[in-house]
């Protein structure tokens, strides 16, 4: 085991380095930085185009601006009331604390929220959420986000490397001791050598057909934490956004924000039927308006009288009921139900606070939302599972190594409630960066990565290209999406499972075989070769978690176990690397403090 | 579609056929191409839905997103010209070297709040306030209108002049209620701001619709020249001490 610099690989040196460049990133990478620390932040798109840019309907934080009597304590009832009782207790109450200060700080570094009145931090109502508890910028708030965050961090000294794709966390002397990437422009290797890695790489909706998600969500964190031997969590949970644009095909799948419902938009099916007035579950009966008229009175104003309309449901809730009403014949020409908000609100209305809806039916669709209804179905969008991490520092099972955002599991639980993801980038994005700063300046630089260990991984890496006429990757990844899309999507069922699990291990094969001609720089048929890897593994993640939780419960249903099982309450099914196996086992969550199981009970 | 393939030493049109499926884009187009032509054709591209202004082309000279450029937006025999945005260095295909804007944007002298308005360290911004600079907000970082400047595009001042994308971002803080930064002089001088002779072309092509000249540079221009040159204030200034 020799330690001399691998030739012609780039050498880099800091305490943190930051996997990711969305909300959560970026954030990590300023705490850090003000922390002291020398940061290095690693993008694989450019900056500031990460998947937060997309978010549309808002940030959920009980800054209590709309109304006053919210605060965290309605905030934490909501979010695991809408986790189905599966989230991390403490991360959950974290989260409900802090996010305020959160938001407000945004406001502090530049943002521009929509505002109150009394010139105040606007909030608009969402899904599952007691309380109008969004700050929003109409209907593009993950774009002013990831600007001021982009601004904060690029004038707080971090190191930006664009357009790199991180393959290994190297682990030396069991923590974790850096980031072996590449560079897609050149196809050129670099070791970031770091005394704490920080992975906030988002999600795995690429692994899917239907999906809101980008090229980038090929579930690279969750690979790197599971390869470098980190637990995972919750990787059968995954939430498929309700509304979806359906048709035309090419658009299939991109996100229509929540905000539209919050806004007022009603779901109807191809009858003209309010559906979801016959879908609210049993844990939430009371809580929702029982009429058309009181549901329309919310909207227009009087909500103390009257409670919200059931589109705002949780995620999970209006997601099986779309696909309930369509499977049942009563849905729209193309396969999805209609989403109206022309019937709500006034035009001028519809293009104020929903600009970039607008737009998009307008330009991609041709439809007129201000005049008629959109046609949308579920779309993957997120998963709840991820690297298991500790509540307060935001650390994985592997020394040194932190995961925050999408990428963690826990906070969510079994359904992750809209304008609850940019929070939980900000809140945990801050504690994942300022406890990397500590354990880096505590713990000093890791040992020397064998460079045998680099070597063998550039080698990987570059073997592609010696299969010339080998599989398309393309062709292998559209194979894995089918077979996910049709066997482990929103119903799931034992067969189904078993038979994605053996079609995996085909896969895997197809995936070993791929090969790839032309040069190293920019190209993008290289780079989908090797984020097989990841999306291989976290489909079989998926897909084995799945098997295990033989339940139905938030965004994991089960057609064969359609009920939820109280002996499977609080109780995980982790996930980690053994050698070359994935293995599962079941592991109980801590039991939550009394306080706050009452207050759980008996409403805040 | 004929898309350009090559580097910076090298590199031609290369036509490719295909059929047009319904609703489809351009960069739909590209990716079909790409999964089953040419699996190293080089492309940029994330969200696909026009809100994170990663696929900047030039389509039939025109700088446009690829993501909200359908097809059936040109008559069906006519062949769609893909090419990488001229006023920025070519990596490879569509692909360019963007970093440029990347180092002008950390020039830009930073967001500095006045202090508080509520004991609580908070402000108050009223909603007719934050309008203003909110449209600005709305810049995706595409750099179609750095693409189309002529400054840029075919006088390459990028050493003087910080283009259209960036005088908007200066507009986002130098417009917003609670700033107190002064960058007159730095978009005087190092920002070049006096290059612009205001042609419009960058208002015309942002897929956002940003009044980009009319509401951003215009006003900068008066605040820049109120600051140095108006020989009325220069004497006011004077009179008044």
């Amino acid at each position: 085991m020799g330690s001399s610099p691998s030739p012609g690989i780039r050498k880099y040196d800091y305490d943190v380095i930051v996997i990711g460049a969305g909300g959560a990133g970026l954030r990590a990478a300023i705490e850090a930085a003000a922390e002291g620390a020398k940061v290095g932040l690693i993008c694989k798109s450019l900056l500031g185009k990460a998947h937060t840019v997309m978010a549309e309907g808002g940030a959920a934080a009980a800054l209590g601006t709309v109304i006053a009597t919210d605060n965290w304590r309605v905030h934490f009832r909501d979010t695991m009331r809408g986790g189905k009782m599966h989230n991390n207790w403490r991360m959950a109450q974290i989260h409900a604390q802090e996010a305020p200060d959160r938001i407000r700080e945004l406001e502090a570094w530049g943002a521009l929220f929509d505002r109150t009145d009394d010139g105040r931090i606007n909030q608009r109502p969402f899904g599952g959420h007691t309380h109008a508890r969004l700050a929003h910028v109409g209907d593009r708030t993950g774009l002013e986000m990831i600007r001021v965050l982009q601004d904060k961090a690029v004038h707080s000294g971090v190191d930006v490397h664009m357009e790199c794709t991180v393959i290994k966390v190297p682990v030396a002397q069991g923590r974790a001791a850096g980031a072996l990437a590449y560079f897609r422009e050149t196809g050129r290797f670099a070791l970031f050598r770091a005394g704490a890695v920080v992975l906030a790489t988002g999600g795995i909706g690429k692994a899917w057909q239907v999906t809101s998600n980008s090229w980038e969500y090929t579930g690279d964190g969750h690979f790197l934490a599971y390869d470098a031997g980190a637990e995972l969590i919750d990787m059968e949970f995954i939430q498929f956004h309700p509304t979806g644009m359906v048709w035309p095909p090419s658009v299939r799948g991109i996100l229509v924000t929540e905000g539209v419902r919050g806004e007022g938009g009603v779901l109807r099916n191809a009858r003209g039927d309010r559906f979801m007035f016959r879908y609210v579950p049993e844990m939430f009966k009371g809580d929702y308006a029982a009429t058309e008229q009181e549901s329309d009175a919310w909207v227009t104003g009087d909500r103390a009288k009257n409670r919200r309309p059931p589109e705002l449901l949780t995620r999970d809730v209006v997601a099986k009921a779309i696909v309930k009403e369509i499977q049942e014949g009563r849905g729209s020409p193309h396969g999805g139900v209609l989403l109206d908000i022309a019937a709500k609100r006034p035009a001028d209305y519809i293009k104020q606070k929903l600009p970039s809806m607008y737009h998009q039916f307008k330009e991609l669709a041709g439809v007129d939302i201000t005049r008629e209804p959109m046609e949308i179905g579920p779309t993957i969008h997120y998963v709840m599972g991820g690297v298991k991490v500790d509540a307060e520092t935001q650390m994985s099972t592997l020394p040194g190594l932190f995961a925050a955002g999408e990428c963690a599991g826990g906070m969510h639980g079994a359904n992750r409630l809209g304008g609850n993801s940019l929070s939980d980038l900000l809140v945990f994005g801050r504690r994942a960066g300022q406890a990397g700063a500590e354990f880096a300046k505590r713990s000093g630089r890791p040992a020397e990565i064998p460079s045998t260990e680099v070597e063998a991984a550039v080698q990987g890496a570059l073997a592609p290209f010696e299969r010339g006429n080998g599989e398309n990757p393309f062709a292998v990844q559209a194979a894995l999406q089918e077979v996910m899309q049709t066997q482990a999507g929103i119903v799931r069922d034992r067969g189904g499972l078993e038979r994605a699990l053996a079609e995996l291990d085909g896969l895997k094969l197809r995936a070993r075989r791929s090969g790839i001609s032309g040069s190293r720089e920019y190209n993008p048929g290289w780079h989908t070769v090797l984020d097989l890897r990841a999306l291989l593994a976290v489909a079989e993640m998926t897909v084995r978690a799945a098997l295990e939780r033989t339940e139905s419960r938030g965004g994991h249903t089960r057609s064969d176990h359609p009920d939820s099982d109280p002996k499977q309450e609080r109780r995980q099914v982790v996930v980690r690397r053994d050698g070359d196996r994935m293995t599962v086992r079941w592991e109980p969550q801590p039991e939550l403090p009394a306080d706050l199981a009452k207050l759980i009970k008996e409403g805040a | 579609m004929r898309i350009f393939r090559g580097t910076r030493t090298a590199g031609e049109l290369k036509e490719y056929t295909l059929e047009a499926g319904e609703g489809m884009v351009v960069l739909d187009a590209v990716h079909r191409i790409q999964a089953e032509q040419a699996p190293d054709l080089a492309v940029r591209w994330n969200c696909k839905a026009g809100k994170c202004g990663s696929c900047s082309a030039e389509i039939n000279g025109r700088p446009k997103l690829m993501c909200m450029t359908r097809l059936s937006d040109y008559p069906a025999d006519e062949t769609i010209t893909v090419t990488p945005m001229k006023a920025f260095p070519l990596i490879r295909d569509l692909v360019t070297d963007v970093s440029w804007n990347y180092e002008v944007s950390k020039r830009i002298p930073a967001f500095k709040p006045r202090a508080p308005d509520a004991p609580d360290g908070t402000w108050r911004m009223y909603q007719y306030e934050v309008e203003r600079p909110q449209e600005f907000r709305k810049c995706i970082e595409c750099f179609l209108c750095q693409d189309v400047c002529h400054v840029l595009r075919t006088h390459e001042k990028h050493a003087e002049f910080m283009g259209p994308a960036f005088l908007v971002r200066a507009a986002v803080y130098e417009m917003h209620p609670l700033d107190e930064e002064d960058r007159r002089s730095y978009l005087r001088s190092e920002g070049g701001i006096g290059y612009c002779n205001i042609t419009k072309c960058c208002t015309e092509v942002c897929p956002e619709s940003i009044t980009i000249t009319d509401n951003a540079i215009i006003p900068l221009k008066e605040r820049v020249v109120d600051a140095s040159y108006d020989p009325l204030q220069a004497l006011w200034r004077k009179l008044t001490g």
